[in-house]
C-alpha cells in the first residue's frame, strides 16, 4: 500500500535507491515545513500576544539554553527514570497476577472481581487519593504510574495463559512434564505473544499518564512538572521545549519498543497486519 | 464438577472476596492506622454519595463531565473518522497528514494541557480541546486502516456491477471499514474519558467530577473523593459495554461483518 504512490515508468532506467530516500525523506518533511511556516506567520502577524505564542527561533534557543545547562536533560532523565520504574513494577506485579489467575480457577475468583471493578476506573482519577495516602512527591507518582498500568498487562498475561491449547498442556503432562517444565517450555511460550501486548499497553498508558501525575504530584524533576511550572512565569517558549522533548521520548518509545515488539508477535503469529 | 456447580462457586467466591476486601479496608479505616479523614469507612463514603445525589450536585459535576467529554468526542469523530477516510482514499492527502499525524500522536494529550491554559484559559474550550486531541488519533487511525483494509475484490465487484463513486462509498467502503472505525471509537472514548477527568483536575474549572475529586484533596474529603470516584468508574464502564456494545450490535453485526479488531 505505501509503495502504491511511487510510480515507475517502464522502460525508463530504474531511479538509484539514493535519490528515492531522498524524495521520501523530502516528502515527509513538507507538512512540516508548511506548518513550520505558517506557526511563524501567526506568530509574527501578532494575532496572540507574544509571549503566548513565541517564533520557533526563540523555541529553539531556549531548547539549545536549557539543554546546554543541563536543565532539559534533568528533567527528561527524571522521566524516563520513573516511567520505567513505574512500568518495571506494574510488569512484575501485571504478568505475576495474571499468569496464577490464568493457572489457578481459585485465584482467578479471588482476584477477577478485583481487578474489573478496578480497572474501568480511569487512573488519574486515583491521583489525588493516592497523594492524600502518600503524600505529594515521587513516591506517589512512581506507585500511581505502575498501579494504572498494571491492569492491562493482568488482562492480556491472563488471557494469555487462558489461551493456550490444552492439548498442548495434555501432551507435555503425558510426556511427564512436571509442573516446573510445563510452565516453562509450554505455558510461557504459549502466552507470550499475549503477555507481549499486555506490556506494550502498559508502557503506553503509562507514558500517557506520567506527564499529567508530574504535573499533579509536585515531583522536584520531571517534564510534566517542567512544562506546567513554566506556565507559571508564562515562558511559553521552555513550555514548547519541553513538549518537544516528550513528542522525541514518545515516538522513540513507538519505534524502538512497540513497533519492534508488534513485529516479533505477528511473527509469532504468524499474521500480518492490513 | 458440572459447568453450573463451577459457576455457582465462582460467584460465591467473588463475593467472598469483595465481602473480604471490603471488610479489610473497612478495619483498616477504623483501626485509625490512617486518619478517618484520609481513609474514612465504606458507609461514609456511601451517606456522602447519596448526599451528593440527593442535593444534586454530583448531577451537575457529571453533567458538566459528561457535556465536555461527548462534545470532545463528537468532534474527535468527525475530524477523525473524516480524515482517517481522505488519507485512506487519496494519496496526497495521506501524504501530507501521515507524518504530522504520526509526530504528533505519541505527545500524551496532558502534555498539552498547560499550553492549552495559556491560549485559552481555564475552563471548558481547554478541557474539550484536550478530549479532542486525545480521542482523535485513535479514531483516526483505524479509520484509515479500516478502509485500506476493504476487501479489494468487494470494490472490483460493485465496480463491475455498476456502482458509481456514491454508492461505492455508501454500500461498500464505509461498511466494510465499520468494524474498525467502531472499534476506534471504542479506543478514542476511553482515552476521552481518561483526558477529560485529567484535564478537569489541571485545568480546573468550577464543575465536573475531575475538579471535585482534585478540591476534595485540598480540604481532605476523602469520601467526596471515593464518591466521585465511584461515579467516575459506573460512567465509563456504562458507556464501554451498554453504549458501544449495543452500537456494535446494531451496526456491524446488522452489517454482518465479523469483528476483527478487539479493542
Amino acid at each position: 500500500m505505501q509503495e502504491a504512490g511511487t510510480i515507475t515508468v517502464p522502460g525508463a532506467p530504474e531511479r538509484p535507491a539514493g535519490a528515492e530516500r531522498w524524495r521520501v525523506a523530502a516528502r515527509n518533511a513538507f507538512p512540516f515545513i508548511v506548518v513550520g511556516a505558517i506557526w511563524e506567520i501567526v506568530a509574527w502577524a501578532g494575532v496572540f500576544p507574544h509571549r503566548l505564542f513565541p517564533t520557533l527561533e526563540e523555541v529553539a534557543i531556549s531548547f539549545v539554553q536549557l539543554t546546554v545547562s543541563g536543565i532539559l536533560p534533568h528533567h527528561a532523565i527524571e522521566t524516563v527514570i520513573r516511567l520505567l520504574s513505574g512500568f518495571a513494577l506494574a510488569a512484575v506485579f501485571g504478568v505475576g497476577i495474571g499468569v496464577v489467575m490464568g493457572r489457578s480457577r481459585r485465584a482467578e475468583d479471588i482476584f477477577l472481581p478485583l481487578v474489573s471493578i478496578l480497572a474501568p476506573i480511569p487512573g488519574l482519577a486515583y491521583t489525588p487519593l493516592f497523594l492524600l495516602w502518600f503524600g505529594p512527591g515521587a513516591f506517589a507518582a512512581l506507585l500511581l504510574v505502575g498501579f494504572v498500568s498494571m491492569f492491562p498487562i493482568i488482562y492480556n498475561s491472563w488471557t494469555g495463559v487462558k489461551a493456550v491449547k490444552e492439548i498442548w498442556v495434555r501432551s507435555a503432562q503425558s510426556m511427564g512434564a512436571d509442573d516446573r517444565r510445563l510452565f516453562r517450555y509450554v505455558i510461557l511460550p504459549g502466552a507470550l505473544p499475549y503477555i507481549l501486548t499486555g506490556l506494550r499497553l502498559g508502557l503506553a498508558q503509562a507514558w500517557r499518564i506520567l506527564v499529567a501525575v508530574e504535573m499533579l504530584a509536585s515531583v522536584p524533576w520531571g517534564l510534566g512538572w517542567l512544562i506546567f511550572g513554566a506556565r507559571e512565569f508564562l515562558n511559553t517558549d521552555a513550555m514548547m521545549a519541553g513538549i518537544a522533548v516528550i513528542a522525541v521520548i514518545g515516538l522513540c518509545l513507538e519505534k524502538l519498543v512497540f513497533q519492534k515488539i508488534e513485529d516479533y508477535t505477528i511473527v509469532r503469529w504468524g499474521m500480518m497486519v492490513a | 464438577m458440572n459447568e453450573q456447580a463451577q459457576r455457582r462457586r465462582s460467584i460465591r467466591r467473588a463475593a467472598i472476596t469483595l465481602a473480604v476486601a471490603a471488610a479489610l479496608y473497612q478495619a483498616l479505616s477504623l483501626s485509625g492506622y490512617f486518619p478517618q479523614v484520609l481513609m474514612p469507612t465504606i458507609p461514609t463514603v456511601l451517606e456522602t454519595l447519596y448526599a451528593m445525589l440527593a442535593d444534586g450536585s454530583m448531577f451537575q459535576h457529571a453533567g458538566a463531565t459528561l457535556s465536555r467529554v461527548l462534545l470532545g468526542f463528537m468532534l474527535a469523530s468527525a475530524v477523525g473518522i473524516t480524515l482517517g477516510i481522505l488519507m485512506a482514499r487519496f494519496k496526497p492527502v495521506e501524504n501530507f497528514f501521515l507524518p504530522l499525524v504520526s509526530a504528533l500522536m505519541p505527545i500524551p494529550s496532558f502534555s498539552l494541557v498547560p499550553l492549552f491554559m495559556l491560549w485559552f484559559g481555564i475552563g471548558n474550550t481547554t478541557t474539550v480541546l484536550v478530549v479532542l486531541y486525545g480521542a482523535t488519533f485513535p479514531i483516526l487511525f483505524n479509520t484509515w486502516s479500516g478502509v485500506r483494509a476493504v476487501n479489494p475484490i468487494w470494490l472490483r465487484a460493485a465496480g463491475a456491477m455498476g456502482a458509481g463513486e456514491h454508492k461505492m462509498f455508501w454500500k461498500v467502503i464505509l461498511p466494510g471499514a465499520s468494524p474498525f472505525i467502531i472499534t476506534g471509537m471504542r479506543q478514542g472514548f476511553l482515552r476521552a474519558w481518561i483526558a477529560v477527568v485529567g484535564a478537569e483536575m489541571i485545568a480546573a474549572s468550577n464543575y465536573g467530577l475531575g475538579w471535585v475529586i482534585f478540591d476534595a484533596e485540598q480540604f481532605l474529603q476523602a469520601d467526596v473523593m471515593l464518591a466521585s470516584i465511584v461515579v467516575i468508574g459506573i460512567i465509563g464502564f456504562v458507556f464501554e459495554r451498554v453504549v458501544f456494545g449495543s452500537i456494535e450490535k446494531a451496526t456491524v453485526q446488522r452489517w454482518g461483518m465479523v469483528r476483527m479488531a478487539k479493542g
